[in-house]
């Protein structure tokens, strides 16, 4: 009797554990579990803020080296990362019938020289027979004049003393036109020496050539690039910046760029102009980052990540970016009183790069904040704050 | 007055709480199905409340962006923010990609948010939120991240910020939040061979690769490589405004497919999942059978057991009601006890199922109300042997 009243005790004290363990799981895990948080207490402090870009390394003075006339390529002098100097010869078109045609020119000036000397022996020569011409038509008209000579040998003297002197006229002209010739002549010769020059490509200014368009033998309209090259000297990161983080990038603020041929190393530099086109497309601003002491080797083209020092600011009030929440159309964060939850809007203003978000308005320093928390919050829930939450079952 | 189940249980206490165990796994089984189902159906919802949409606006004639392909230009979220009612439009992609982690490859859904708008992960549970505009992540738990983790996704690396929970694809795949240019170009932006393949078949076509138009493949080649669509624009109604003219509106001037909440949840709910759903609730029906049969058979089986006894207190006069009282006592007892083993050894192993198992409160309560009366109707039977039995087998044989 006595040990069966003692196995009923037993047990029911057993069965009712079980119950209460029951229960107890049922209130501790499920939906009806207190969610589990962590807080955080603000406090004011530092902030200091950055934006982050990406961009390709370019060099901002690229030349485009090509003929400026449709022809064939005859030889190209340089390759690929050649190192030029100012005016060094690149590669040459094909000159065809220029050589010719400088030759006639040449030519033909040097035969106008000659035209332009016999027009002056002409000329010479009229002078003399205008000279003796006058002299002689003096001659008869004073003898004429004491009757030696008949009117008519006087008249016939004088036609030609007249006669030369416009025969002389007329060599004059033609000298005058010679002399013209020459200069013509002349003229075209240069045109064709220019254009004989024209068909050598040489380097506008010191650089690396960066690209080898077209070989020897390749036809060429006008405008047609051979090679390409640039200055070293002018390299910088075109950095694209989300239009809705640009606002505070100014030129001079210090920047800090990885290439991505060497994700581990990052490279000063600072902003060297923020251009006033933006992207309409892709909704970004162009920002151009120079580099402090630009990389021993790196490709044009190459990626990088730019991050930049914006604002930074000595005594602000600043929540983790997790804890901020839309709920109801408004912008807030959840903060713990008596073990439930209750939510306080806030306005916010900047976000920085380490994920704090500056509070405007609506919080102080000292509140206790919800930052992380199990699942989506509603007003007046019972939250259970946990030092942290990366463990939780899934 | 004796309770004469207490007393019967108390003396076969051993084989009444190992058959109350066994039933109970049975029903642990049959909620854990009920959950699975309730978990299938929050999997499609949690995509609706993790979007944070009154609208989806969507490719025309399409389903999108979770049931169909959509694709719809990015920027015609700037006509919707211009249209009234709409208080704000961002642009979406969703893709469901695997990423490998070591060893493993992860399956996962990589969604395209713009960080501060409708997309973005409600809650973290770890970490912080995307704020560069590239190669940052917020992963759910589920994928298995460390946070500070580097992954590969397609031709970049991203950093695993934060970490969210319960964010997950209609067919259960963890989700990814990355930036929305990045997902964009790794839904849209070829590999580097089919880049290249590209190039040089534009190259080879004489129309477009023109002697004496200088530029002209470049350009073309140029605008190949370019990325500039998303799957939906998630639209946020203005307060006073009534969504469905909002979606009405839409569909009329931007000649784009546009769904209200309701309308999605009924895409998710009713057309994706159904057929899993449906051959869920078969299960679960049967298995509902299967129990109440065995409930039956143990509770008949251990009235058959106790004939003599049956008999005995028959023979000393003792009412059928009392009998009949014991016996449906008994079973309710070890419907009590089956359910409450059923719904702990459920809520113990619901985590550590692949899909998300989902035990409402509800759905426990009529699962006891149920049990409760498949018990009593099981012990009908035995009810109905107790009583035919004749007293003189106490004597006899």
């Amino acid at each position: 009797m006595n040990r069966r009243v003692i196995r009923a005790v037993g047990l029911s004290v057993f069965g009712l554990m079980l119950l209460a363990g029951f229960v107890l799981l049922m209130v501790r895990s499920g939906p009806l579990a207190p969610v589990r948080v962590t807080t955080a207490v603000l406090e004011r402090g530092a902030f200091e803020n950055a934006v982050f870009g990406i961009g390709t390394v370019e060099a901002e003075r690229a030349y485009a080296i090509g003929p400026t006339s449709p022809g064939r390529i005859l030889a190209v002098h340089v390759d690929v990362g050649s190192e030029v100097r100012a005016g060094q010869l690149l590669a040459e078109m094909d000159p065809v019938e220029l050589d010719a045609r400088l030759a006639a020119s040449r030519a033909a000036s040097a035969r106008a020289v000659h035209a332009l000397e016999s027009a002056g022996a002409q000329v010479r020569d009229a002078e003399v027979r205008q000279e003796l011409a006058g002299r002689n038509a003096r001659r008869y008209a004073s003898l004429g004049e004491r009757a030696f000579f008949s009117d008519a040998a006087v008249e016939a003297k004088r036609q030609e003393a007249d006669s030369a002197g416009a025969q002389l006229q007329a060599v004059r002209a033609q000298f005058d036109a010679a002399r013209m010739d020459l200069q013509r002549l002349d003229a075209e010769r240069v045109a064709v020496e220019r254009q004989r020059a024209n068909v050598r490509l040489v380097a506008p200014v010191a650089g690396v050539v960066t690209a080898r368009d077209a070989e020897p033998g390749t036809t060429l309209v006008a405008g047609q690039s051979v090679l390409r090259m640039v200055d070293p000297a002018s390299v910088r990161v075109r950095t694209r910046i989300d239009q809705g983080r640009s606002g505070g990038v100014r030129a001079g603020q210090a920047a800090s760029i990885v290439l991505r041929s060497r994700p581990g190393l990052t490279v000063p530099g600072k902003v060297s102009r923020v251009e006033l086109n933006g992207d309409a497309v892709t909704e970004e601003r162009i920002v151009q980052v120079v580099f402090d002491e630009p990389p021993k080797d790196f490709a044009f083209g190459e990626l990088a990540e730019v991050t930049i020092a914006t604002s930074r600011g000595a005594d602000v009030l600043a929540v983790p970016g997790a804890a901020v929440h839309e709920h109801g159309g408004r912008r807030g964060v959840w903060t713990v009183s008596d073990g439930a939850t209750a939510f306080v809007p806030v306005r916010t203003g900047e976000a920085s790069l380490d994920g704090r978000t500056v509070v405007l308005e609506g919080l102080q320093a000292g509140d206790r904040i919800i930052v992380h928390s199990e699942r989506e919050l509603r007003a007046g829930e019972r939250v259970a704050v946990v030092e942290s939450l990366e463990g939780t079952r899934r | 007055m004796i309770s004469l189940a207490g007393r019967d249980i108390l003396h076969h206490w051993t084989k009444y709480v190992f058959t109350g165990v066994g039933l109970g796994l049975l029903i642990g089984v049959t909620l854990s199905m009920a959950g699975i189902y309730r978990g299938m159906v929050d999997d499609a919802q949690v995509l609706l409340r993790s979007s944070a949409a009154d609208i989806w606006v969507v490719q025309q004639e399409t389903l999108g962006p979770y049931a169909e392909p959509s694709s719809v230009r990015d920027d015609a979220y700037r006509a919707l923010r211009g249209m009234p009612g709409v208080a704000d439009a961002a642009n979406v992609t969703y893709l469901t990609m695997q990423i490998r982690q070591g060893e493993r490859d992860v399956r996962v859904m990589a969604v395209g948010f713009e960080p501060g708008r409708s997309g973005e992960p409600p809650f973290l549970v770890a970490g912080r939120g995307v704020v560069r505009s590239h190669y940052e992540v917020v992963a759910d738990l589920r994928t298995g991240f460390r946070l500070g983790e580097r992954i590969r996704i397609r031709r970049q690396e991203y950093e695993v910020v934060g970490l969210t929970r319960r964010m997950v694809s209609s067919s259960s795949d963890p989700m990814v939040f990355l930036p929305l240019k990045d997902a964009q170009e790794a839904q849209f932006l070829k590999d580097n061979d089919a880049i290249v393949n590209e190039r040089a078949r534009t190259a080879a076509n004489p129309g477009l690769n023109r002697p004496g138009v200088p530029g002209l493949l470049d350009a073309l080649l140029a605008s190949q490589t370019s990325s500039r669509s998303v799957n939906a624009v998630l639209v946020k109604v203005a307060s006073g405004h009534d969504a469905e003219r909002v979606a009405e509106n839409i569909r009329r001037w931007k000649h784009l497919e546009a769904y209200t909440w309701r309308q999605m949840e009924d895409i998710l709910v009713s057309k994706l999942i159904e057929t899993s759903a449906r051959q869920i609730a078969t299960f679960l029906v049967i298995l509902a059978i299967v129990s109440a049969a065995i409930v039956s058979f143990i509770i008949y089986t251990m009235t058959l057991g106790k004939v003599r006894e049956l008999a005995v207190l028959k023979l000393i006069g003792t009412r059928n009601r009392t009998i009949a009282a014991m016996i449906l006592q008994q079973s309710l007892g070890l419907g009590l006890i089956g359910f409450v083993i059923g719904k702990t050894v459920a809520t113990l192993w619901a985590p550590y199922f692949p899909k998300y198992v989902l035990l409402l409160p509800d759905d426990a309560v009529r699962g006891l109300a149920a049990t409760m009366v498949v018990c009593a109707i099981a012990s009908l039977v035995a009810i109905r042997v107790a009583l035919k039995v004749d007293p003189a087998t106490a004597i006899g044989g």
